[in-house]
């Protein structure tokens, strides 16, 4: 779950981490007085969408007159970046860059920790020092039972400064992020670039944070900050009904027990020449009114031309799942094809129960495939002629 | 042989009351698994399926010697239950409840690490010594006791595997279940050395999937340490990027923990990695 730049500062500066001053602005005349009220000569006008890259789009202008900051806006409210409207930007004020650090707040899978990250390389793109000089940036775990207590903070402070007011405010800056991290739920707080002025002050320029989906149900006021697109609506429509569902733009729609088979199942579409119109993990039971839940989610896309039902019966038993998807699709109106492929207990008995019915039964993964793809080919052709 | 479980394994249910508790004791036990008790707060002094349900782990690793447990507490609890376990002297924890904050869980992996214990899941199915024991909620039935070790981060994928393995003959000696989640207790380089160490398996697959980079550690670690031949699975080539396809730490970030890098890094390293679940049985042969 991402949100905004300028969200990332206002939770910053309610941790007392010091940011400069924005505004934020839906259209150029707004961007013009926001330019009066900030009162300085030069400021940075910066596309707020929730994805990367912008400055390299050109959402991420400077501007030194009302003229300047008027043209700058229009150019900057009329991009598409990576597919996101730009539909707001902020104005800043451009500060006096002296050096540029990074820091940030991860969560490490092989540390199994929080991580704190940092580079005298600010100002770039981290992934790339990461790749081509990873000695250039230094990485932490963090104890979450000493947190980052005072001695540990100013020892990391004086990687970047000598001047122990500048490490008492890195340090103070560490301490602040890290509760931050902690208190919200974060998977990534980050600081890039981290800048240290000529008159020496630090000040965080850029803002990203990430959170965690799990903590969301104990973080309302993170919850409420959240800007979806359609199909992350639909994804969480999805969950609310104990789905996992991603969108994708094939043609071939799939319900599948189970993460790791479903995405097993979108590769082998794939491989056998098709191409999967979502990923969709309806958990591990099948019950009939979650396969007419999940048939819903899928006929909803004009697009899908045939559904293939990928299950494992394990704990359900494939006769049981064969009755459940008998049961639901007598209240299912399409014509679409469904190919069905049940494997695991009682198999056999499952497959016997769907014979002769409006389901394509298939006995292997590859079998089922192949049955999916070639409908759509077939469909393709009739349609071509 | 077998890693991890087999007869010796006096297992706990935290969350025994509870509909999936019950349910899943209830299989354990008919599989053959040495259930001695459960807990469940307020419910102390009672009993299921045969067995004395306590307040507090602590209360029931007194009475009944368990070493083992399994937790189905709801999410927002689970962390808490792992620590608990491990505080009470649980030797190995077995959690399955999906969606636990990942903060929570770095706390209680770190807690159970202090204690000295062995964390597996969360949100994983547990793990299964074919004709010995099960620790779990894998269908019994599908396993066949035998010499191939199975290592995965999925539930149902592995199932499939698992379920063809035994059709070809193939037994497994363990199969476990590492979780779906970004931090999990045991992972592949862990279990890997398990199983090399393990008499009874002969050669082991691993099953991962797009995210993180434990699959390309995995690589470097048998190329340096395994000497059983190892067969790979890897789901999710097609995901998109940025996109969570089910399982929280199954993410390609930034272009990173794609399928086919690890493919690539496995390949290297001398893995045989099967295009197809059903593909693997022909490997191992």
């Amino acid at each position: 779950m991402k949100i905004h730049e300028y969200q990332s500062k206002e939770l910053f500066s309610s941790y007392g981490i010091p940011v400069g001053r924005q505004i934020l602005c839906y259209t150029p005349s707004e961007a013009v007085s926001a330019y009066g009220k900030l009162g300085v000569l030069k400021v940075v006008l910066k596309a707020q969408v929730l994805t990367g890259g912008r400055g390299k789009a050109g959402g991420v202008k400077l501007a030194g007159n009302a003229e300047e900051v008027k043209r700058r806006a229009e150019d900057i409210l009329s991009l598409t970046i990576k597919g996101f409207p730009v539909k707001k930007l902020i104005v800043t004020e451009a500060a006096d860059i002296a050096a540029e650090y990074y820091v940030s707040y991860i969560i490490d899978r092989n540390s199994k920790s929080v991580i704190l990250m940092m580079s005298r390389e600010g100002g770039i793109d981290i992934e790339t020092v990461a790749r081509e000089t990873p000695e250039k940036i230094h990485s932490f775990p963090i104890d979450p039972f000493i947190g980052l207590p005072d001695y540990l903070a100013r020892r990391y402070a004086f990687l970047f400064f000598d001047s122990m007011e500048q490490v008492n405010a890195l340090a103070g800056i560490l301490q602040k992020l890290y509760r931050l991290f902690m208190e919200k739920d974060a998977n990534l707080a980050e600081i890039n670039p981290l800048v240290a002025t000529s008159s020496g002050e630090l000040l965080a320029v850029d803002a990203k944070m990430t959170f965690d989906d799990n903590a969301r149900y104990r973080r309302p006021e993170i919850e409420a900050l959240l800007e979806l697109t359609k199909e992350e609506k639909t994804e969480i429509r999805a969950k609310e009904k104990g789905f996992s569902y991603v969108h994708m733009d094939g043609n071939i729609g799939c319900m599948v027990n189970g993460a790791g088979l479903a995405m097993s199942t979108m590769d082998m579409i794939k491989l056998y020449g098709g191409e999967p119109a979502n990923f969709l993990d309806i958990g591990g039971s099948s019950k009939p009114e979650k396969v007419v839940d999940a048939m819903k989610l899928l006929l909803d896309k004009t697009q899908v031309q045939v559904v293939l039902i990928n299950i494992f019966g394990g704990i359900t038993r494939c006769d049981d799942v064969a009755i459940g998807l008998l049961e639901a699709f007598k209240k299912i109106e399409t014509n679409i094809p469904i190919v069905v492929r049940l494997t695991g207990t009682n198999e056999e008995e499952g497959r016997r129960l769907l014979e002769n019915t409006r389901f394509l039964v298939a006995e292997s993964m590859s079998e089922a495939t192949r049955m999916a793809v070639q409908t759509v080919k077939t469909n393709e052709k009739h349609s071509a002629s | 042989m077998s890693i991890l479980i087999d007869q010796s394994t006096r297992l706990i249910v935290q969350g025994i009351t509870g509909r999936d508790g019950n349910f899943h004791a209830q299989k354990m036990q008919s599989y053959g698994t040495r259930l001695v008790g459960g807990t469940s707060p307020g419910k102390g002094g009672s009993a299921r399926l045969g067995v004395p349900v306590f307040n507090t782990v602590y209360d029931a690793v007194e009475a009944t010697e368990a070493n083992t447990s399994i937790i189905f507490v709801p999410a927002p609890y689970a962390a808490d239950a792992i620590m608990e376990a491990a505080d009470a002297g649980i030797r190995l924890i077995v959690c399955i409840t999906e969606g636990i904050p990942t903060l929570d869980v770095v706390k209680a992996y770190r807690f159970v690490q202090m204690k000295q214990a062995t964390l597996i899941g969360p949100n994983c199915p547990g793990l299964v010594s074919p004709g010995k024991c099960l620790v779990g909620i894998s269908p019994a039935q599908i396993f066949m006791q035998g010499n191939v070790g199975v290592i995965s981060r999925s539930g149902t994928l592995t199932y499939e595997v698992v379920y063809h393995l035994t059709r070809n003959g193939l037994g497994q000696s363990t199969t476990v279940g590492m979780g779906g989640d970004p931090v999990t207790g045991l992972y592949f380089n862990e279990l890997l050395q398990m199983m090399e160490e393990d008499e009874q398996t002969d050669s082991i697959v691993m099953i991962g999937e797009i995210g993180g980079n434990a699959e390309e550690l995995a690589a470097a670690y048998i190329k340096k340490h395994i000497t059983k031949p190892v067969v790979a699975f890897i789901a999710g080539q097609t995901a998109p990027p940025g996109k969570q396809m089910g399982h929280a730490g199954a993410i390609i970030s930034s272009g990173s923990g794609t399928a086919r890098e690890k493919i690539a890094a496995l390949e290297e390293a001398g893995v045989k990695v099967a295009r197809e679940p059903s593909e693997i049985p022909s490997l191992l042969l």
